[in-house]
C-alpha cells in the first residue's frame, strides 16, 4: 500500500491499448491470465485504429474511389461531375473508428479484462501509478508496455500550428497548398489523399529518393504518379524553417542549387514517429533504453527487467501495427509460460500509394549489402492478363531466393493489391518455401496473384509469359 | 531408385531380425505390399512396401538382425521419369508429391519421407559421422499422416522416432546469420523441446528443417540439460514468475517423459521476511546445469571407505620440510591419492571410461587426465591434471598447486578445464566426516576426500590411534556395480595404506 491510495493486484497489466497491447491483453487471458488493460485514451485502439491505420485507409479508400472514376473514362465510362463532401466523408470515417473501438472493448470485457482509463507510470519493478482513473495504482506480477509513438514535430517550428498525421485525418478543412514534408508513406499517403481531395500538394524529402529504404525499382512506379498527381516534388531539400504570414505559411527550403521560400495554406510535417517511453517512470524500473528511446527487449520481448515486457512501436524496429501485434502475442505467450519468441522472418510491410508498394524479408539492397548468392525472378504486370483487363499495368513482382537452397528470401511488390499479395509471400518466408513451392502452386487465373508465380518462374528460369533468359 | 530403410519401429527398438523376405529381387511390388516379417524384442512386425516398383536388391539373410536405418530394399519406381533441375529435387522430396490422389492418410500405410534428397548444404558440410547418424534417421515415418500402420494383424508401431541421431556437440551447425528455412509451428516446437535448430539437418528441399526433422533430434539428445535450456535460461534472467518453470513438458512426448516431474514455481519468499535476489550466471549457472544433467542422467551409488595413512602421512611430514623449496613441496596426500587412484583405474578401466547413450558404446579411455576439484571465489572449477600416470607424487603436487592458483585467479585456459577422465574432489581440507559427490559427467566416476582424521582403530585385538581418511566413490549404476566398486576402493585403501605399496605397485 502506498500511502493509503487504492492498490489493486493483478497478474498482467497491459499500458497501452494499441494494436499491440489490446491483441497481447487478450491473448494473455486467453491463456488463463488475470488482466488490466491502461489506456488513457477513452476508446481503445491506439494509434492504428483512431488517427493512424484505420482511419487513413478509409480516407485513401475513398479518394482511390475517385481516381478510378476518373480512369474509368478509358472504358467508356463516365460520371459527369464528381463531388466530395468531405464532412459526410469525415463521418463515415468517424463511424469505422466507432464501430472497431467499440468491437474492442467487447471483446475485452467479455473477457473479463479489466479496462483503465488512465495514464499509467512506473513506481517500481512491480507497481504502477495510475493517474486519472478509478484505480490509484497497480501491483502486478508481469507488465507489457504497449505505449507506442508520436510524431516528430519539425524542430523549427515548435510552436506553429503545424499538421501531424493526426490532424490530417482529422479532414477539417481542404487547404488550397498543402506542403508535405516527408516523402515516407505517411507523407506519400496522405499526400495522394489530400490532392485528389483537391489540394496541390507539394512533397519536400531531405534524402535523394522518396520512401527510402524500399527497393528503387519498386518505388519508381509510386515516384513517377506522385510525379503526376503533385505539384511539386522537392527531393534532397531541407526544410530549413517556417514562419507564419497572414494566415498561411512561409517555408524556407534549401537544395543543392541554394536556397528558396514558398508558400502553404497548411504544412504537414511527416517526418517520422518517436517511442513514448518518457514520462513513463522507467527510471524506477530495469528496463533498458537505447539512445532514441526505444525499450531494449529479448527476443520473447522482456525488458531487462524480468517482469516487464514491451512491444510494438515502442521498441523500434518496424513500426507497424501487424509487428505490434505479434509481439503482443508473444509476450503473452511468454508470460503465460508458453516457448514462444518473435523469430519471424518477414515482417510484411505495405506502403498504400497509388500503386501500392509492399515488401516482405529481404530487400534487393540488403541481399547485395550482405553480398548473398541471389537470384532474382521479375515480373511485370504489363504481362498478366488481370492487370491488363483492369487497366492496371503499372507494377511489378520482385522475387528474391537463394541461389543455392532457392528458399525464397524477399518479394517486393509494386500495383494493384500489393498489400494483399504480400500475405503470401511472408507466409512463403515463414514456412521456408523454395520458388518450386511457388511455381507449383496453382494460383487462380486471372488474378493478380498470378505474378507472384511468374515471377518465381521467372527467378527458376520458366517463365510462361515472359521469354526466358538466353 | 530409393533405398528404403528400416523405420524406426518406437518403443526404444533399434534392431529386428529377419524372419522372412515377402518379395525376392526382380518382383514387382505395389504400395502397402508386405516385403519382409522383423522379429523385435517386442514382437514380429510385417514392414511393408512404401511405394510401388521393383525390387532391385534385398539387404540380409533369413536370421541376420538389421538395425534401423539399415536399407532393406531397394526399389526402382517404374514409370517414375525425373524431369530435369529443381523441378525434380523438390517432387521427390515433398511428401506431398508421394499422396496419391484419392488416398487418404488414414488408410495409407506407407512410412513416407524417403531419405531422397539430402539437404545440400547443411548436409555436405557434416562430418561423416553425423551424416551417417542422421541420414539412417531419415527413413523414420513422418508423424501424423505416415505413421506406420500395420497390415491387419501387426501390431501397431508408434511413429515416435528414437534416438540414431548424433549427440548435440557433433553435429555441425549452421550459418546464425542467416536463418533456418522451418515453417512457424516448427520454429515453435523446437523451442518447446529445447532444441537448437541450428544444428538440427533438415530433410525438407533447400535444407528446410521439419516437425519430424526436430522431434527426431530432441529424441536423439533428450539429455535434460538440452531439453529445458529454455527454461533455464528464463530462470537465469532471474524472472520470478512461476510460469517460466520448467516442467516435464519440455521433454519430448514419450520415452523420455519423467513421469511426476513437474518443477513448481516458487512462492514469493518476501511474504516472510526480506529477501534479496541476485541473477544465476556463468559458472554458477554452468554448475547447476552440469550438476542436474549428472543427477538426472545417471544412476548414482556411493560406496565409502576409511584409508589408513598414518605411515603415508608419516612419510609425507618427513619430506615435507626438506622439499619445501621445491615445487610441489607443499605437498599434501591428494597427490599421492592421485598416484594410487592411477593404478587402479588402470585396474578397474570401467571406472576411467563414459557411457555414449547415443551410440550406445562404452568408451574406454586409454589416458589417465584426473580432474582435481577446485574451490573459487567464483564456484567450483575442476581444471585437469594431464598424464596423471606419467608422473611422480610430487610432480603431481606441482600441477595441482599450479592448476589451482590458476584457478583462483582466473587465468586457466579452456584446454586446462577439458578432457578429464576422472575426477577428485578434497573438501578435507575444511573438513568433513564424509561425502556424497555428484559425478561429473560423462565422467564415470568421482572420488570425494574428507578430512582424514586420527581415530581409535582396533587392531590386533587393541585399540591404537591411526590417521584415516574418509574416501567416497560416487559411480555410474549403468556401467559399474557395487562390486567394482567395492574392489576398486579396496585397492586404493590397499595403495594408501602403506607407501612402499605406492612405491611398487604404482
Ligand atoms: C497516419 C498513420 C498511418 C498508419 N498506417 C499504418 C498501416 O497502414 N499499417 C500499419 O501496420 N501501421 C500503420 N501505422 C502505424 C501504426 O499505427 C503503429 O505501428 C501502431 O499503432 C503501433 O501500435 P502500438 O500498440 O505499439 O501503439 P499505439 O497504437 O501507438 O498505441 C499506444 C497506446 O498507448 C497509450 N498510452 C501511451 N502512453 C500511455 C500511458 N503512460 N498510460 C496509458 N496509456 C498510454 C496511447 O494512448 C495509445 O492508445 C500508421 C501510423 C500512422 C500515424
Amino acid at each position: 500500500m502506498v500511502m493509503g491510495t487504492l492498490t489493486q493486484e493483478v497478474e498482467v497489466v497491459v499500458v497501452g491499448a494499441g494494436p499491440g497491447g489490446y491483441p497481447a491483453a487478450i491473448r494473455a487471458a486467453d491463456l488463463g491470465k488475470e488482466v488490466m488493460l491502461i489506456d488513457e485514451r477513452a476508446e481503445l485502439g491506439g494509434v492504428c485504429l483512431i488517427e493512424g491505420c484505420i482511419p487513413s485507409k478509409a480516407l485513401i479508400h475513398a479518394t482511390e474511389l475517385v481516381e478510378h472514376a476518373r480512369e474509368a473514362s478509358k472504358f467508356g465510362i463516365s460520371f459527369g461531375e464528381i463531388t466530395i463532401d468531405i464532412k459526410r466523408l469525415s463521418a463515415f470515417r468517424r463511424s469505422v473508428i466507432d464501430s472497431l473501438t467499440g468491437g474492442i472493448s467487447m471483446l475485452c470485457t467479455k473477457r473479463n479484462i479489466e479496462v483503465v482509463k488512465g495514464r499509467a507510470r512506473f513506481v517500481g519493478s512491480n507497481q504502477l501509478a495510475v493517474e486519472g482513473g478509478d484505480v490509484a495504482s497497480v501491483k502486478f506480477k508481469h507488465c507489457i508496455i504497449a505505449t507506442g509513438s508520436r510524431p516528430i514535430v519539425l524542430p523549427t517550428a515548435k510552436d506553429l500550428d503545424l499538421w501531424s498525421s493526426t490532424e490530417a485525418l482529422e479532414l477539417r478543412e481542404v487547404p488550397k497548398r498543402l506542403l508535405v514534408v516527408g516523402g515516407g508513406y505517411i507523407g506519400l499517403e496522405l499526400g495522394f489523399v489530400y490532392a485528389t481531395l483537391g489540394s496541390e500538394v507539394s512533397v519536400v524529402e531531405m534524402l535523394p529518393s522518396l520512401l527510402t529504404g524500399v527497393d528503387s525499382d519498386l518505388v519508381r512506379f509510386v515516384h513517377k504518379n506522385a510525379k503526376r498527381r503533385f505539384k511539386e516534388l522537392m527531393l534532397s531539400t531541407k526544410v530549413t524553417g517556417v514562419r507564419a504570414v497572414d494566415g498561411a505559411y512561409e517555408v524556407a527550403l534549401e537544395d543543392k542549387n541554394g536556397k528558396r521560400s514558398a508558400t502553404f495554406d497548411r504544412v504537414l510535417v511527416a517526418i517520422g514517429r518517436r517511442p513514448n517511453s518518457e514520462n513513463l517512470g522507467l527510471e524506477t524500473t530495469n528496463v533498458k533504453v537505447d539512445g532514441r528511446g526505444f525499450i531494449q527487449v529479448d527476443e520473447t520481448q522482456r525488458t531487462a527487467d524480468p517482469r516487464i515486457f514491451a512491444i510494438g512501436d515502442v521498441v523500434g524496429g518496424y513500426m507497424l501495427a501487424h509487428k505490434a501485434t505479434r509481439e503482443g502475442k508473444v509476450a503473452a505467450g511468454v508470460i503465460a509460460g508458453h516457448a514462444e519468441a518473435f523469430d519471424n522472418r518477414a515482417i510484411p510491410a505495405v506502403v498504400f500509394t497509388a500503386p501500392e508498394v509492399a515488401w516482405a524479408g529481404l530487400t534487393e539492397a540488403q541481399a547485395a549489402e550482405e553480398k548473398l548468392d541471389v537470384t532474382i525472378g521479375r515480373f511485370p504486370l504489363t504481362a498478366l492478363g488481370r492487370a491488363k483487363a483492369m487497366g492496371q499495368t503499372d507494377g511489378m513482382v520482385k522475387m528474391i531466393a537463394d541461389r543455392e537452397s532457392q528458399l525464397i528470401l524477399g518479394v517486393g511488390i509494386v500495383g494493384p493489391h500489393a498489400s494483399e499479395l504480400v500475405a503470401e509471400a511472408a507466409l512463403a518466408i515463414e514456412m521456408g518455401a523454395t520458388l518450386v513451392d511457388l511455381e507449383a502452386t496453382i494460383h487462380p487465373h486471372p488474378t493478380i496473384s498470378e505474378s507472384l508465380m511468374e515471377a518465381a518462374e521467372v527467378a527458376l528460369g520458366l517463365p510462361v509469359h515472359t521469354l526466358p533468359p538466353r | 531408385m530409393y533405398d528404403f530403410k528400416l523405420p524406426d519401429l518406437g518403443e526404444g527398438i533399434h534392431e529386428g531380425e529377419i524372419l522372412e523376405w515377402h518379395v525376392t529381387v526382380g518382383q514387382s511390388v505395389a504400395e502397402d505390399d508386405p516385403l519382409v516379417e522383423i522379429e523385435t524384442d517386442k514382437a514380429a512386425v510385417t514392414i511393408p512396401s512404401p511405394r510401388a516398383g521393383v525390387v532391385v536388391a534385398t539387404n540380409g539373410d533369413v536370421g541376420e538382425v538389421v538395425k534401423v536405418g539399415q536399407v532393406l530394399v531397394s526399389i526402382e519406381d517404374n514409370g517414375a521419369s525425373a524431369s530435369s533441375g529443381a523441378v525434380a529435387v523438390a517432387a521427390s522430396a515433398s511428401s506431398a508429391s508421394e499422396t496419391a490422389p484419392g488416398v487418404t492418410a488414414s488408410t495409407r500405410s506407407t512410412p513416407t519421407a524417403p531419405a531422397a534428397s539430402a539437404p545440400r548444404s547443411s548436409a555436405s558440410a557434416a562430418s561423416a559421422s553425423s551424416t551417417a547418424a542422421t541420414s539412417s534417421g531419415k527413413s523414420v515415418p513422418a508423424k501424423g499422416a505416415g505413421s506406420v500402420a500395420q497390415p491387419a494383424s501387426a501390431p501397431r508401431v508408434s511413429a515416435a522416432p528414437v534416438a540414431l541421431t548424433a549427440p548435440v556437440a557433433s553435429v555441425p551447425l549452421a550459418d546464425r546469420n542467416r536463418p533456418v528455412p522451418a515453417a512457424p509451428a516448427t520454429r515453435r516446437l523446437a523451442r518447446e523441446l529445447g532444441v537448437d535448430l541450428y544444428a538440427v539437418v533438415g530433410s525438407g528441399p533447400g535444407g528446410r528443417v521439419t516437425a519430424e526433422d526436430v522431434e527426431r533430434y530432441a529424441q536423439g539428445s533428450a539429455a535434460p540439460a538440452s531439453a529445458t535450456s529454455t527454461g533455464g535460461d528464463a530462470a537465469a534472467r532471474g524472472a520470478e514468475s512461476a510460469d517460466e518453470a520448467v516442467s516435464a513438458e519440455a521433454f519430448p512426448e514419450g520415452g523420455s517423459a519423467i513421469p511426476f516431474l513437474e518443477v513448481e514455481p516458487l512462492p514469493d519468499f518476501s511474504r516472510w521476511g526480506p529477501v534479496e535476489t541476485e541473477p544465476v550466471r556463468s559458472i554458477r549457472r554452468k554448475i547447476a546445469k552440469r550438476m542436474v544433467t549428472s543427477m538426472v542422467l545417471v544412476p548414482h551409488v556411493c560406496h565409502m571407505e576409511e584409508a589408513d595413512v598414518t605411515e603415508l602421512d608419516e612419510l609425507r611430514r618427513a619430506e615435507k620440510g626438506r622439499l619445501s623449496s621445491k615445487p610441489g613441496g607443499k605437498l599434501s596426500l591428494l597427490p599421492f591419492v592421485m598416484r594410487a587412484v592411477v593404478r587402479c583405474l588402470k585396474d578397474f578401466p570401467m571406472f576411467n571410461a563414459s557411457l555414449d547413450p547415443f551410440r550406445g558404446e562404452l568408451v574406454y579411455k586409454k589416458y589417465y587426465h584426473v580432474g582435481v576439484a577446485a574451490d573459487t571465489p567464483r564456484g567450483l572449477i575442476v581444471p585437469v591434471v594431464r598424464d596423471a600416470d606419467h608422473r611422480t607424487v610430487l610432480e603431481l603436487s606441482a600441477e595441482v598447486e599450479r592448476l589451482a592458483s590458476a584457478a583462483r585467479d582466473g587465468s586457466l585456459g579452456v584446454e586446462e578445464l577439458q578432457g578429464g577422465s576422472f575426477t577428485i574432489t578434497n573438501v578435507g581440507a575444511i573438513g568433513g566426516t564424509g561425502m556424497v559427490p555428484t559425478i561429473n559427467y560423462p565422467e564415470v566416476a568421482i572420488l570425494g576426500l574428507a578430512r582424514a582424521q586420527q581415530k581409535p582403530v582396533v587392531r590386533n585385538g587393541r585399540i591404537d590411534v591411526r590417521l584415516l581418511l574418509p574416501m567416497t566413490l560416487a559411480f555410474d549404476h549403468r556401467i559399474a556395480d557395487g562390486a567394482n566398486a567395492a574392489r576398486f576402493m579396496n585397492q586404493l585403501v590397499y595403495l594408501l595404506a602403506d607407501p612402499r605399496r605406492l612405491l611398487l605397485e604404482s
